[in-house]
């Protein structure tokens, strides 16, 4: 008998919780946000109720400062999986110019990211909302329960989590409330890569090395990916081989120089790196404990 | 990370093939407050290298601000990630941390020590392979360190280290640290036939014998914590028990597909096997096992699966596909040991909802048979449970369902209560044995029926549940409603909650649990009345939603009525036609309602009555109206 790897169990894991939320919840969706994290979140959906689909949609918001890439390689991803693909923008922040160049991080993550979100939770009514966090991402993420409850006001209460024994979660909900639930809690950033290159899943060309202009804005490296960004600045760009830990508003993600052109080559790069992967995130530098803040006010 | 691994440079490919199928390893830290399980994991996190430089950073500027270490370094600061645990310098909740060695993998779960947060310690230990319980040198074992013990053990966890920290500040010394094992195992002794215990002396601080043995204890002979980490044997004991997998998700893509998706909880499953589906009791042939990737010749314990049947039985969620040669037991009758996680106490009598694999029914919590000291793991009186409280009870369930006993597997065994109020998870619960074989209980099947009886009165049966304030009026309506149906020639009877005191709940007094077990009584014999074709009127305070909704579940659908008698607290207080409130008042009736004791208004009664602007004649013609307009008036 061949005994499961780390990987298999892993992914059982994933799977239960996933196909736990579609038996329970009445109006879940699963939160797509195009990094490495929801591609792996996305095949194991698939894999989950193979050969039915999906019974939920995929939601994404947008900050509309996202990588031309990701939005290319989101729309085509839910079209060849046949997703139905909800797009959600806040409006308001639109219509105000709100964007990270104009009104730094603090304030566009909070109106396009956290606010925005809140809004189309509230307007699809959804009770159940996935996403690809891992406890391994930060310290109050270690702290969080798979399914995590959030009252009316989409605030989280890391003091009242209920128990969560065994693999038997609780998915009862008041009027009102909702549930974030985490399928890769107890992946590491080691494991989605490994699982990435098992399963051949495709990601988004910009975790891969390549010439990238880019400039040096607070400190980090950012690349130019539309002339939103100031003429001042986007004259000083250079053009280096880089590529992205992580993927979100491309001003606020700090490029890593690197020449890694293959998933072994990137794998092979972060076991030697001595940075954690939130390291090229603006938002988290600001101060100790500000994730958990966020959350608490609704960030997912 | 940065794994002193050669491999990782020269060969990557090699190197992921060989860490891909090293073993995992699940532990927890546990013990009383304060003797260094936070310290030790971040300790274990920082000697193997866990921690990337911006960590360090910021655990060091960190340290300086809140730790609890002056100008050093303090490792509990890496896991106690919350504002409120370091301000407080505590733990409060579990954080789940990962690592890995070149020989294992590992998931730490970081259990908080202080009493308070009992119920995330055992959400941490049911996962776990190995406790690590944490003991300090100076103060020996506690109460604390004892009730860890104790639930691990309860858990199933059979593998302990008694890791005695804080050597540094007793010098090492050996005299100390021997005592204290010693007393251990007198206590554990008790706890378990089959633990295995490894003791360790350590410094967390220090890392004295965490990753390698160290000089400051040459007395010691024993292995490092990492040491034994590395080599513990762990196995799945689930694969050489029976089949088990509880349907999670009917799969039904299309006519021609009908699968049962589930994680598989105990034994292996090839396409050929004859399985039943429990509770029916139906069999069938397994005819594949599907996956996304390909069909599989075989299926094992923890896997996620899909699986298809020769013949159409009938199986849905909450159903447990099990080996036909061994299959399990069910019953709607349990006793099981019962952890209890909420401030509010158990109501035994009250219905909980009961969670276990993908099944949820209501269950009936009896009172306790005894509650457990954790201290001298002794039996003793319990009438309710506590939060953090351990005691062994009873419970009813509405429907059977398939189980096997916890020690058995976890999964088949292993249940969360669920208020049904608040939806908050109150209990953890372990089956141990079932009362008895729902096979053997038949439901006496009764050739004149509730139809035939309610017909014969020429009516249609109901229950009109009276709730309020003691002095509302409920009797006095329910006595003029019962007038009025009298003279259209209806068949009735009330059920007043001082008449029935007097006999069938004699026993009772006013305590919560008392008052739920006097509803449930109440809310049965109204059931039998209803069932004997009667208008049956209840006038009871019954001031709990929960009892008042546990009532009308017995009842058939339509057939409760409850009418909220909506006098406010200071008019019943007015009135004080029996001179009670008075009384409570003054402090000679404890429990009384509306005084030191809660009365919950219904959200959503099928009638509110005003009794300020209504006489006791207006509102039983209310009533009488709504039953008309129900059709409740008309032949049987
Ligand atoms: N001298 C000495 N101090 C230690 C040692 N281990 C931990 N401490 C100190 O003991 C205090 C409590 O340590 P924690 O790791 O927070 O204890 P804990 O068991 O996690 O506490 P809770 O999670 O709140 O129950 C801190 O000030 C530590 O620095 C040790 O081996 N030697
Ligand atoms: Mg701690």
């Amino acid at each position: 008998m061949k005994n499961l790897t780390h990987l298999d169990r892993l992914e059982a894991e994933s799977l239960h919780i996933i196909r736990e939320v579609a038996a329970e919840c009445e109006n879940p969706v699963m939160l797509y946000s195009v990094g490495k994290d929801s591609a792996v979140m996305l095949h194991l959906a698939m894999k989950a109720f193979y050969p039915s689909r999906p019974p939920f949609p995929l939601m994404h918001v947008d900050t509309t400062w996202k990588f031309r890439e990701m939005i290319e390689f989101r729309d085509r991803k839910a079209k060849e999986l046949g997703f139905d693909l909800l797009v959600h923008v806040n409006e308001d922040g639109v219509r105000d110019g709100v964007g990270p160049f104009s009104h730094g991080s603090a304030v566009h993550t909070d109106v396009m990211k956290t606010l925005a979100l809140k809004q189309a939770l509230d307007k699809y009514k959804f009770d159940a909302a996935f996403g690809g966090a891992r406890r391994d991402e930060e310290k109050s993420r270690a702290k969080e329960r798979i399914f995590s409850f959030r009252s009316a006001e989409h605030r989280w209460d890391p003091k009242r989590q209920r128990p969560e024994p065994w693999n038997v979660y609780n998915t009862r909900i008041n009027q009102g409330e909702s549930v974030r639930v985490f399928p890769l809690s107890n992946w590491t950033e080691l494991d989605i890569w490994q699982y990435i290159r098992r399963e051949n899943i495709e990601i988004v060309p910009l975790y891969f090395a390549a010439p990238r202009p880019v400039v040096n804005w607070n400190g980090v490296d950012i690349m130019v990916d539309d002339d939103r960004m100031p003429e001042e600045l986007r004259s000083t760009a250079v053009t280096k081989s880089v590529r992205f830990r992580t993927l979100g508003c491309y001003p606020l993600t700090g490029a890593v120089e690197s020449t890694a052109a293959t998933l072994e080559d990137i794998i092979q790069e972060m076991l030697l790196t001595t940075t954690s992967e939130r390291q090229g995130r603006v938002i988290d530098a600001d101060q100790s404990g500000s994730m958990e803040k966020k959350k608490q006010e609704g960030y997912f | 990370m940065r794994l002193n691994d050669d491999l990782i440079e020269s060969d990557i490919a090699a190197y992921l093939e060989k860490h891909e199928h090293k073993s995992l390893l699940r532990f927890i830290t546990c013990g009383s407050v304060d003797d260094g399980k936070s310290t030790l994991i971040g300790r274990l996190l920082y000697d193997a290298k866990m921690i990337f430089e911006d960590q360090l950073a910021s655990l060091e500027s960190d340290s300086k601000k809140v730790g609890t270490q002056g100008e050093n370094i303090d490792f509990a600061l890496l896991v106690d990630g919350l504002t409120a645990e370091r301000e407080q310098g505590i733990t409060i909740d579990v954080a789940y941390r990962f690592f890995a060695t070149e020989k294992r993998k590992f998931i730490v779960a970081d259990t908080p020590g202080h009493e308070q947060y009992t119920r995330n310690m055992a959400t941490g230990a049911s996962t776990a392979d190995v406790a690590i319980l944490m003991v300090d040198a100076r103060k020996g074992i506690l109460t604390q360190t004892r009730r860890h013990s104790f639930i691990t053990s309860l858990l199933g966890i059979r593998k302990v280290v008694l890791a005695i920290n804080k050597m540094d500040l007793i010098n090492y010394s050996q005299q100390a640290y021997d005592d204290i094992v010693d007393d251990f195992y007198a206590f554990a002794d008790e706890l378990a036939t089959d633990l295995e215990i490894q003791p360790i002396p350590m410094s967390a601080l220090e890392g004295v014998n965490i990753t390698s043995k160290s000089n400051e204890t040459d007395w010691y002979d024993g292995p490092s914590l990492m040491d034994y980490l590395e080599t513990v044997p762990v196995g799945d004991r689930r694969l050489n028990t029976p089949f088990r997998m509880p349907v999670q998700w009917v799969n039904r893509p299309n006519l021609d597909f009908r699968g049962f998706s589930g994680q598989i909880a105990a034994g292996t499953i090839q396409p050929g096997d004859r399985v039943k589906s429990m509770p029916s009791g139906k069999q069938s042939t397994v005819q594949r096992i599907v996956t996304a990737t390909g069909d599989l010749e075989q299926a094992i314990a923890g896997q996620s699966v899909t699986i298809t049947l020769d013949d159409e039985i009938d199986c849905s969620r909450g159903d447990v596909l099990v080996s036909a040669e061994d299959p399990s037991e069910v019953s709607d009758q349990f006793q099981a040991r019962l952890l209890w996680m909420s401030e509010t106490p158990l109501l035994p009598g009250r219905r909980y909802l009961l969670k276990m694999g993908a099944k949820t029914v209501t269950a009936t919590v009896n009172a306790p048979k005894y509650g457990i000291d954790v201290n001298t793991l002794n039996d003793v009186p319990a009438k309710t449970l506590e939060l953090n409280q351990i005691g062994v009870t009873t419970l009813s369930l509405d429907q059977a369902i398939p189980y096997d006993p916890y020690d058995v597997n976890r999964e088949m065994g292993g249940f969360i209560l669920i208020d049904r109020m608040t939806n908050d998870t109150v209990g953890l619960g372990l089956v141990d044995f079932a009362l008895r074989r729902a096979s053997n209980i038949h439901w006496q099947a009764m050739d004149v029926d509730r139809s035939a009886l309610a017909e014969q009165k020429g009516q249609k049966p109901a229950v009109l549940w009276f709730t309020g304030l003691s002095g509302s009026g409920k009797s006095t309506i329910a006595n003029a409603l019962q007038k009025l149906l009298f003279a259209q020639g209806k068949h009735t009877f009330t059920l007043d909650g001082d008449n029935v005191r007097h006999g069938l709940n004699r026993d009772l007094g006013f305590t919560d649990a008392d008052r739920v077990e006097n509803i449930r009584r109440v809310a049965n014999v109204a059931r039998l009345m209803s069932d004997a074709g009667l208008i049956t009127l209840v006038s009871f305070i019954s001031p709990f939603r929960s009892e008042r909704q546990m009532a009308r579940n017995l009842m058939a659908d339509g057939e409760f009525i409850e009418v909220y008698v909506d006098t406010p607290l200071s008019v019943a207080e007015d009135r004080d036609v029996k001179g009670l409130y008075k009384k409570a008042r003054a402090g000679e009736i404890k429990n009384f309602t509306g005084i030191d004791s809660p009365y919950e208004p219904p959200r959503a009664p099928e009638l509110r009555i005003d009794t300020v602007n209504n006489s006791p004649e207006e509102a039983a013609e209310v009533i009488l109206g709504f039953m008309r307009e129900k059709g409740l008036l008309n032949g049987g």
